[in-house]
């Protein structure tokens, strides 16, 4: 792809997700290489089955009995996982158009691009689930299922572009990953694509900043106002503290979920203090620091009453977002149309000369 | 060499332009797989805007580089054709113009390819390659516009009507040029016929034929498209990104 021209800084981010996710798929390799039981035994049940192959950390295929709830479960994540990334191209599109270099405009122009590409892989996983696509994409745009809350935000600078890579993918990343050794194979398989790719982009927008923090007094002004809007929403990304998580438990035994929501807050906490301070740049919480009790950072919450309104669709850009996607959806409808009839001839004519 | 640096430049806002138009598209394409495939054109002409520009840029010796010339420089010197400044408008007009861009552009990288100066030779080796691509995928489109539904066709048409005229100022003869744009346009009607048959579509009669981008005259689109694509740049004179 053009522009992805440079290298990337020795000190940058990533390095350590992206051994934990070339991990995950030596163990999906070894797993498949253990070959799993040919099936349920004629007297087995197979619910007996199902927990049998999850205990062995083997992987559910589409052709697999499952239970129902497993199903519904998979299918509302993925699916809004999918969203998300369909979403998630407006706030980083906003910037294309203005991009301060050309060489900035293809980095966005590709990873924008990237985006398109994780949804649909992401919705070729939840077919697997039988379920259809045009559904799922109904349900969005119906308002039925959620994307992810923090693309409610919106991009007012440059800068922005840089904090969502930095924080936005770097928190999606830490949450990705244990996906990647998620009980459901294609969820996995696809999650380990995503996780590569989302590791490059979260390189690319750590390195606007630096870039930035390292620039003009104005850029590190605007440097420091993204990051100062974008790390609370950030954090609240791993959703409600565990206390009021409502699918958490049972996606745990299933194997879906690996770690908590907090787990997953605190360890993306520890990985951003070192980075910000290469970066040159402040996280807004004047209560950050280390616990060397806990081995961990101490860290403000987020604002879970603002995370709650948001998701209700009382955010800055819910209405944008949905509009936004909404529309693309009708004015493309001649166009889908036009499509499903040129491809009918085709099939017609090809009839009659057979 | 300054003849040599013009038509370099044109080239590289040809390029250029198409892209930042094409960009438009992200997030708002028809499909899902048309947001990727808009997303990649535009990408391969920005690349190829990338190469003519820095190219151009050396010719003219100034110490300007690809990022001087693409944002530092007013509507009245910008070189491109008119065509890829126009506005997007629906699907079908976006699906024209790329299609008459491709099926120009094609043929051009195509004898670039062959021609003295070695710079620019690569750069069309490399070029007319995704430029096979873009024309396939626009006639492609066109074909299934034309010959889909009755609303289909009627934009598809339109859209059509709407863009010929800004053809012909895309093979305007350049005897001194590397490759003169007026030799291509043989191959250019040729393509463009056929697959318009194919879709069908009417060519539209020759008559209009607006012009003036090569010297810098251009639609009252381009300062508009400029404003946008060079904010950032000019607010913050001087600074690294």
């Amino acid at each position: 792809m053009y522009g992805n021209d440079f290298a990337p800084p020795e000190d940058g981010p990533g390095g350590g997700l992206l051994g934990e996710v070339e991990a995950a798929e030596a163990a999906l390799r070894e797993a498949a290489a253990r070959a799993r039981r040919g099936g349920p035994a004629p007297d087995e049940d197979f619910a007996a089955y199902f927990t049998d192959v999850i205990d062995a950390d083997q992987k559910i295929e589409p052709r697999d009995w499952m239970p129902e709830a497993y199903r519904k479960t998979l299918i509302r994540q993925i699916a809004q996982h999918a969203h998300s990334e369909i979403i998630g191209m407006q706030p980083e599109g906003n910037w294309i158009s203005r991009a301060p270099s050309l060489k900035r405009k293809a980095i966005l122009l590709a990873k924008v691009q990237d985006e398109a590409g994780h949804g649909l892989y992401l919705y070729a996983a939840a077919e697997t689930l039988g379920v259809s696509r045009d559904e799922l994409v109904e349900l969005l745009i119906d308002g039925r299922q959620k994307y992810s809350s923090i693309f409610n935000y919106p991009t007012l600078t440059w800068a922005d572009v840089g904090a969502i890579g930095w924080l936005v993918d770097g928190a999606a990343i830490v949450n990705q990953v244990p996906l990647c050794r998620c009980s459901y194979g294609p969820y996995a398989r696809a999650m380990i694509r995503v996780c590569k790719e989302e590791s490059f982009h979260q390189r690319q927008g750590y390195e606007i900043l630096h870039t930035m923090a390292h620039g003009t007094p104005d850029q590190k002004a605007m440097a420091q106002d993204a990051v100062d809007r974008w790390w609370y929403p950030s954090l609240a990304m791993f959703g409600p503290p565990d206390g009021d998580s409502t699918h958490s438990a049972q996606s745990m035994a299933w194997k879906i979920k690996r770690f908590s929501n907090d787990e997953l807050r605190q360890r993306f906490v520890d990985m951003c203090v070192q980075q910000a301070e290469i970066l040159g740049l402040t996280i807004p919480d004047p209560d950050l620091r280390w616990n060397e009790q806990r081995q961990a950072h101490d860290y403000t919450q987020p604002d879970y009453d603002e995370l709650m309104q948001v998701i209700k669709g009382n955010g800055p850009c819910n209405r944008q977002r949905m509009e936004h996607r909404r529309r693309a959806h009708s004015d493309g409808a001649w166009v889908r149309e036009a499509a499903s009839a040129y491809a009918a001839k085709q099939r017609n004519k090809e009839k009659v000369a057979a | 060499m300054s003849e040599l640096f013009d038509f370099t430049l044109g080239l590289g806002d040809d390029a250029l332009i198409a892209a930042q138009r094409l960009g438009e598209w992200t997030s708002r394409a028809p499909e899902m797989e048309e947001d990727i495939a808009l997303a990649n054109i535009a990408l391969d002409q920005l690349g190829a805007a990338r190469l003519l520009l820095t190219y151009a840029g050396e010719l003219e010796g100034a110490g300007r580089d690809e990022d001087a010339l693409a944002y530092l420089r007013g509507d009245r010197e910008f070189r491109n054709c008119l065509l890829v400044e126009l506005p997007n408008g629906d699907f079908g007009v976006t699906m024209a113009k790329l299609f008459l861009l491709a099926g120009y552009q094609l043929p051009l990288y195509t004898a670039l390819s062959g021609c003295a100066d070695e710079r620019l030779a690569a750069i069309g080796a490399k070029a007319r390659k995704e430029s096979a691509y873009h024309l396939d995928h626009a006639s492609l489109w066109v074909k299934r516009l034309g010959d889909g539904t009755e609303e289909s066709h009627r934009r598809m048409q339109d859209a059509v009507d709407q863009v010929w005229p800004y053809t012909h100022e895309l093979f305007t003869a350049d005897p001194a040029a590397p490759v003169d744009p007026a030799t291509l346009r043989a191959d250019f009607d040729a393509v463009v016929s056929a697959v318009l048959d194919e879709a069908t579509l009417t060519r539209p009669a020759d008559g209009w034929a607006p012009g003036g981008g090569r010297d810098g005259v251009h639609t009252e689109h381009l300062s508009y498209l400029l404003a946008e694509m060079q904010v950032l740049h000019r607010a913050h004179p001087g600074a690294r990104w």
